[in-house]
């Protein structure tokens, strides 16, 4: 089970959260094509490494947090608002 | 003493108790503290069980809970509860247990049979045999292996009123698993340091391998004594941490002895236990050696016949010899004999070691260079075979009981799932773990660390390490000084007495009847990797998860594939680390407490008013005012709104206040139409899309003010696009100045709808002029309703006149009173979501039946609601081809061409001449109150250019075919004069 | 019955050559009954199935077993059932007892809109010739006389019953597959790791493996929950999230139950396997994770519905809880499908109904293969499907892998 450490409210259960998906994909300017929104909307790098991702804290603060977690190990290397900058995930273990 | 075999005083049993149970119908008597299995030796009762397989006679092999053999039906209140380990049940004033897997009876069992057959039924043999003919393995051979299947029966009595169960959250700094020498010492080290410790332990008492040596009593009892007097460090035992979660999170299952499980009324609690740092004392269990017949009942693990003698004061033979390859479990052979108990000897086939020159002193019979080569009996253990290994000499030895102890394995299954490696140790011939110190450390013998004074100072160490990773520094812990350990000689790796030409099946599985040779018959058919022979043989598969002889199997498979040991490896121990029931995982949110229930404020009321309830979701809400079901009774409702005034409780719409200087921007981007031209005081229809283009829910919003907003939500969809709203809020718009509140809580709402909705809510509100010039169609605005502020909108689902008033949910009940006294003139009635819904119907309008998740805007006759310009969630997406095909499913009514028929929910619609091709679905019908017969609502294939068209609606469910007429969805009023009136 | 001696071993342990026409990465079931049907329906052999550990122990062999095909959309219901005939004739296809038993699959439902969607499923499914009934309370108490029709909160309405339906032992069609497929010629190499696709500008050359670079005129991906990874090599980005689906074993007791149940008012289906153990599921936890484990929340959800609908398993125990990865797409339907990468061919995104589609996804990805053009039975099932916007939904739930 993940204990995720939410800036708000402290460390707290995963079953608090609701999982919004990788944070790595920006939607696109409102006059990009079609299969841009496409890729955007149904393409995700899935990766087995760190991933960047939302989850938002239903069950608490209401804040969407920006997750940076290795989808293998479940290790999560940083916990952060919604409008922290992206940080590079795709960098060696550290 | 009750039993014969009851020699000695027991450490956990009280002579002065005496406890009667049954067994098989038997009448016996133990003593408070015995378990089932120590009650049973103490009777001399050795044949406990038939095994899964072969229904060979099985008997009682360990003295804990990773017993393969010794399973029982229990009878209790609850009914018969199976396959309890006999090892571990506490015995009680009239229990009454019964072994398993036999019929009729124990000594006489019909499907032994199969033992004889064994020759065809090796591992395996299910795939491929019994399948000619082709239908025969279902009708015939598939019963006959089910009925056979399985272990005990059970058979639930179930009360009316679920037994609880509780699940209980624990956080500490360090969890401690196992309260051996090493965790005593490391938990009292820790505790020391001032940090919080759980201590957590399977067995009934804290102590592990100290129990089992007198020596160690004063250093154990002023351990738990210092334990126990510091606040910080909780012992928790019978206590089996079942798995490690990742994050420092592990289950735990608490059984509670029967005094406090009496007290507290539960049998166990599962304990969500979040820690900062883990230690890992678990231990190590002593394993079986694989020989012709070590099933026998009689053969028993060596250092479970020194647990019993020293837990219980039983002796489990009368003259046992013993089968050892380690010094260690030569404790056995001196306790037995210093308790009074003649040995017949001892094999071992190491040709010296310490433990054996101390055997010979004792006058024991010391069989050294030797192994046992098979068991003769038939119930139980006759005499043992022994084999020199040298090949001179063969020769038999009477006993009763055979005591076997092939070595020590770690248990390492916690520290496995922490992610440990597992690295082979020649020494101990067994793996040890090794774990990166950042989740978790190990102590004692659960990393190799043999011998109780040194696994106490490997606690100790270890410990000291974990606090400094705390933070914490020298403690002022006062751990005695413990007994030393003696010399040991080390142990010889021997898995198995290969005794070719002998007869006699040797198991590494006991409980699943798994074979040596079926190990090996699994190799040579390819079957060769571990993961391959489990499957193939199920070995390890047991309740017992293999524990003592999971790695005898690796060895034999290494064995045969001419590989090391290390290189096959042992199972991936998954959770739970013990078998647990179902009630245990489920804790108290089960049966009516499965899901939360959310009443309306009006529940009661509405209760009082004879309403059946229907749970959509969470809620509870109000189906009809009648407890008999059928038509009539929604169909008066619904025409008291048609032709009077009804009533309605609409409270569970979501309701999302949306404020800020950014309110209208940020709903246009969220809605497919346009809310920034909306003036203050109205309201507008909106519908919001995916970003993939599918429409994903609609409902009112309102402008309550030139920066406030109030957006409601279908019931359904309420938790879902508050979240949306603020997923797109946080992560695309971050800079707007928008707040958004969920209010859905605060409001109570009721729709007051039909030609006299007017005077009835003009009766109730004042601040406000109703008047359709005043207040037209989609109005808004605040009013004081029964006294109380509130909001009015004039919205209607039903098609009629029709207001909603909105007050907050504490003054629920007044205001509703008032408008039913207001209504009591023009004969108001209450409605229930049926009527509603057949209103609604009526109306063209619509639910989550047609919003489903694969409708878009255009599908559902909204087109011209989506705005030109601007950006929007769904925008682009929605205009992608396979979201505009004329061929989708589009929304239209239908109707029973033949006004009597009726139609169904789920009825697909075909042409008349091509009736396999489904065209669409009804997704709503209702009997009309407005029209003659029944009315429906379908998604249809192109279905806006089918309007007037027959097609045949199929429900080959009900071998029904109705002609049926498609017209426009809104078949009632479609100028809406009604609502505007 | 001969006392089971001569039998060699199920499938030949092939060394790899250096050129095959078709490599297949994963041996799980999808990949090798992908090679089995490329050999005995098309007559092509010169076929290469790696597997990166032993065959057979993905999600093959860590399913809850359930074979069904009560779908909603038109398309999937001839899939699945196509699938389901296979089935039915597995063991005379093989020469090998995967235990296919059609005990029948029980649908509860709990509410009168989930039995409206049921009806339309079954209406839809009687359409197409496929057997479905909908079966009163009476009749669900009947069928499994532990269910407690009132349960205190979601009662029990009624149920869906599509007796065709039913388990099979999931480790033994792995097996049988193989064993098959390795007596039509086809190479089968465990413990061997795919580590690169070599491309040639947009078309795929071969596959790079621990033992060396393996060419290919076709490679197949079966790789499940490892779907994106794999093409990650090729360049490719898939419409999949990997996410774990959890399953549970009980200890064994002797028969108390006779269908595949799944309960309508939470996660939860079960049966009770031929050695007596409850197989039984739940939800997938809902994040991106290639951890194949279990995880507390989900048992303790699961066994809660468990003893609300079946309140006499409370005393029954849990034995063990494990996960496997799924490859959740978009629209919680399966791809089978070539790709921007010509030479690429894709056997994924099953989500937690893999199993039940073996037969079907072998066969029809082998045409695929075999052809160079979609199954007619799986034309629905291609990549371009997202990108167009005519995704295949069964629930509705849009883009989002988690509500699947």
């Amino acid at each position: 089970m993940l204990r995720i450490a939410c800036p708000w409210c402290g460390e707290r259960d995963e079953t608090e959260f609701r999982y919004r998906g990788d944070a790595s994909r920006r939607r696109p300017e409102a006059d990009a094509a079609q299969d841009t929104f496409s890729a955007y909307v149904y393409e995700r790098d899935n990766c087995c490494d760190w991933h960047t991702e939302w989850w938002l804290h239903v069950g608490g603060c209401r804040k969407l947090l920006k997750i940076v977690r290795h989808t293998l190990t479940h290790e999560i290397r940083s916990v952060s608002g919604a409008e922290a900058p992206d940080s590079p995930v795709r960098q060696a273990d550290p | 003493m009750p039993g014969p075999a009851r020699i000695a005083q027991g450490l956990l049993t009280d002579a002065s108790s005496s406890v009667g149970f049954r067994f098989d119908g038997r009448m016996l008597r133990g003593l408070a503290g015995d378990t089932l299995a120590s009650a049973l030796l103490a009777n001399g009762v050795r044949l406990v069980g038939r095994s899964f397989k072969y229904h060979r006679p099985r008997g009682i092999v360990t003295a804990g809970p990773e017993e393969p053999c010794a399973l029982v039906d229990v009878l209790g209140p609850r009914g018969r509860e199976p396959n309890r380990p006999a090892t571990t049940l506490a015995l009680h004033e009239g229990l009454v247990a019964e072994s398993q897997n036999r019929w009729p009876s124990l000594t006489f069992d019909v499907l032994a049979f199969n033992d004889l057959l064994g020759r065809f039924l090796p591992a395996g043999f299910y795939y491929k045999t019994f399948m000619a003919p082709g239908w025969a393995w279902e009708r015939v051979y598939e019963p006959l292996i089910r009925r056979a299947a399985g272990l005990g029966r059970l058979e639930p009595i179930v009360p009316a009123h679920a037994d609880p169960a509780e699940t209980v959250h624990d956080h500490a700094d360090v969890l401690v698993v196992g309260a051996g020498a090493a965790g005593l010492a490391a938990a009292d080290h820790l505790g020391a340091c001032g940090l919080r410790v759980i201590l957590a332990e399977q067995d009934v008492v804290a102590g592990g391998g100290t129990l089992l040596d007198e020596r160690w009593r004063s250093w154990r009892e002023r351990l738990c004594a210092a334990l126990a007097a510091r606040p910080a460090v909780r012992t928790l035992t019978g206590t089996t941490v079942l798995g490690a979660y990742g994050h420092g999170v592990f289950g735990a299952l608490e059984v509670l002895p029967g005094a406090a499980a009496a007290r507290f009324g539960v049998r166990e609690r599962l304990r969500v236990i979040r820690a900062r740092r883990t230690l890992l004392a678990t231990g190590a269990l002593e394993r079986l050696i694989a020989f012709p017949g070590n099933d026998l009942p009689g053969v028993m693990l060596a250092g479970a016949a020194l647990a019993y003698l020293r837990r219980y004061g039983v002796a489990a033979g009368r003259r046992p010899a013993f089968f050892l390859n380690n010094d260690e479990a030569y404790e056995s052979v001196f306790a037995l004999t210093a308790a009074g108990i003649e040995c017949a000897g001892v094999i071992d086939p190491r040709s010296s070691s310490r433990a054996a020159e101390r055997t010979r002193t004792l006058g024991i019979p010391m069989h050294v260079g030797a192994v046992v080569g098979g068991v003769a009996g038939r119930r139980e253990v006759r005499a043992v075979s022994i084999d020199e290994l040298d090949g001179r000499r063969r020769f038999m030895l009477a006993t009763d009981t055979l005591l076997v102890s092939g070595g020590h394995t770690p248990a390492t299954a916690l520290a496995s799932q922490l992610g440990a490696t597992l690295e082979w140790q020649g020494s101990l011939a067994a793996f040890t773990p090794d774990l990166a110190s950042g989740a978790g450390r190990v102590a004692g013998a659960a990393h190799g660390v043999f011998g109780l004074a040194a696994a106490a100072r490997d606690g100790a160490a270890v410990a000291r390490a974990l606090a400094a990773d705390l933070g914490r520094g020298a403690d002022a812990s006062d751990i005695p000084e413990p007994p030393p350990d003696s010399a040991v000689t080390p142990l010889r790796e021997l898995w198995e007495v290969r005794a070719p030409g002998k007869p006699g099946k040797a198991f590494v599985d006991l409980q699943n009847d798994v074979t040596a040779a079926d190990v090996r018959l699994a190799c040579r058919e390819g079957y060769e990797h571990l993961e391959h022979m489990k499957r193939f043989t199920t070995h390890g598969m047991a309740t017992d998860q293999g524990r003592i002889a999971g790695l005898l199997g690796s060895a034999v498979l290494a064995e045969a594939r001419g590989v090391p040991l290390s290189e096959v490896g042992v199972l991936r121990p998954r959770p739970f680390a013990q078998p647990v029931p179902f009630a245990a995982l489920a804790g108290g949110e089960v049966r009516e407490h499965y899901r939360p229930k959310r009443r309306l404020p009006l529940h009661d009321w509405h209760e009082s008013a004879g309403a059946t309830f229907v749970s959509t979701g969470l809620w509870l809400r109000p189906l009809v005012y009648s407890r008999q079901g059928g038509w009539p009774a929604v169909l008066d409702e619904a025409r008291a709104v048609r032709e009077r005034v009804g009533i309605t409780d609409v409270s569970t719409l979501g309701k999302i206040d949306v404020q800020g200087a950014d309110a209208a921007r940020f709903l246009d981007f969220i809605y497919a139409n346009t809310f920034a031209t909306l003036p203050v005081g109205r309201s507008r229809y909106g519908i919001m899309l995916r970003e993939d283009g599918m429409a994903f829910d609609d409902g009112t919003t309102s402008r309550l003010g030139p920066q406030h907003f109030l957006v409601t939500t279908t019931t359904a969809n309420s938790v879902a696009v508050l979240e949306h709203m603020e997923f797109h809020l946080q992560s695309v718009f971050p800079e707007l100045d928008v707040l958004l509140t969920d209010v859905g809580d605060q409001w109570a709402q009721f729709a007051i709808a039909g030609p006299n909705a007017r005077e009835v809510v003009s009766a109730v509100v004042s601040g406000i002029d109703l008047g359709t010039a005043a207040f037209p169609f989609m109005s808004a605005g605040a009013a004081t309703i029964a006294g109380a502020p509130g909001r009015i909108f004039r919205i209607s689902f039903s098609g009629e006149l029709a207001y909603e008033v909105a007050v907050p949910a504490k003054q629920a009940l007044p205001a509703w009173s008032a408008l039913l006294a207001a209504g009591e003139r023009f004969g108001i009635r209450a409605y229930g979501l049926d009527a509603l819904n057949t209103l609604r119907i009526e109306k063209g309008h619509l639910t989550t039946a047609e919003l489903n998740g694969n409708t878009t805007a255009g599908d559902l006759g909204l087109q011209r609601l989506i705005k030109k310009q601007g950006d929007f969630v769904g925008r682009t997406l929605a205009q992608r081809p396979g979201l505009t095909a004329p061929e989708r499913l589009q929304l239209v009514g239908i109707r029973p061409v033949e006004r009597t028929r009726r139609l169904r929910n789920g009825m697909q619609l075909v042409a008349p001449q091509a009736r396999e091709a489904s065209l669409g679905y009804v997704t709503s019908s209702t009997p009309s109150v407005e029209f003659d017969g029944w009315v429906g609502l379908a998604l249809l294939s192109g279905g806006r250019e089918r309007h007037g068209q027959r097609l045949i609606g199929l429900s080959p469910l009900h071998n029904e075919a109705t002609e049926v007429q498609v017209l426009s969805p809104h078949m009632l009023d479609p100028e809406n004069n009604r609502v505007r009136a | 019955m001969h006392g089971q001696r001569g039998w060699t071993p199920a499938w030949a342990k092939a060394v790899p050559r250096e050129r095959y026409r078709v490599v297949i990465v994963g041996g799980g079931g999808h990949g090798l009954a992908t090679a089995f049907y490329l050999a005995s329906v098309h007559g092509i052999t010169d076929v290469l199935v790696l597997e990166k550990g032993p065959i057979g122990i993905g999600n093959v062999g860590r399913n809850t077993t359930i074979i069904r095909s009560n779908y909603f959309h038109p398309e999937n219901i001839r899939f699945y059932d196509f699938s389901l005939k296979l089935w039915e004739r597995l063991e005379r296809s093989l020469n090998f007892n995967a235990m296919v038993s059609q005990r029948g699959t029980l649908n509860l439902f709990h509410t009168e809109a989930q039995r409206d969607l049921f009806t339309r499923r079954a209406n839809q499914m009687r359409l197409l010739g496929v057997d479905a009934e909908a079966v009163s309370r009476a009749t669900v108490k009947r069928l499994v006389p532990l269910v407690d029709l009132d349960n205190g909160r979601y009662p029990v309405l009624g149920g869906f019953l599509q007796r065709r339906g039913g388990t099979v032992r999931h480790d033994a069609v792995a097996w049988g597959y193989a064993r098959a497929a390795s007596a039509a010629g086809v190479d089968i190499v465990e413990h061997c790791e795919v580590t690169g696709l070599r491309r040639q500008g947009t078309r795929v050359t071969g596959v790079e493996t621990a033992r060396g670079f393996i060419a290919a005129e076709t490679v197949c991906l079966a790789v499940a929950g490892y779907s994106s990874v794999l093409a990650a090599m090729g360049g490719l980005t898939l419409p999949i999230e990997t996410h774990v689906l959890q399953a549970f074993v009980s200890e064994p007791v002797k028969p108390l139950l006779d269908v595949v149940l799944t309960y309508g008012a939470g996660h939860f289906y079960v049966s009770q396997s031929d050695k007596g153990g409850l197989v039984f599921g739940g939800h997938i936890d809902g994040y991106n994770t290639y951890a194949q484990r279990g995880t507390l929340p989900m048992a303790e959800e699961v066994a809660a519905a468990a003893i609300t609908l079946l309140p006499g398993l409370a005393r029954l125990r849990v034995l063990r809880q494990w996960g496997g990865v799924m490859d959740m797409t978009m629209d919680g339907s399966p791809i089978i499908s070539k790709t921007p990468l010509s030479g690429l061919i894709l056997n994924g995104g099953w989500c937690y109904g893999g199993f039940k589609a073996i037969p079907a996804g072998g066969f029809t990805t082998a045409h695929l293969i075999a052809q160079g053009t979609p199954h007619p039975l799986a034309a629905h099932l291609g990549l371009e499907r997202f990108a167009a916007g005519r995704t295949v939904d069964e629930r509705g739930a849009g883009p989002f892998p988690y509500l699947h």
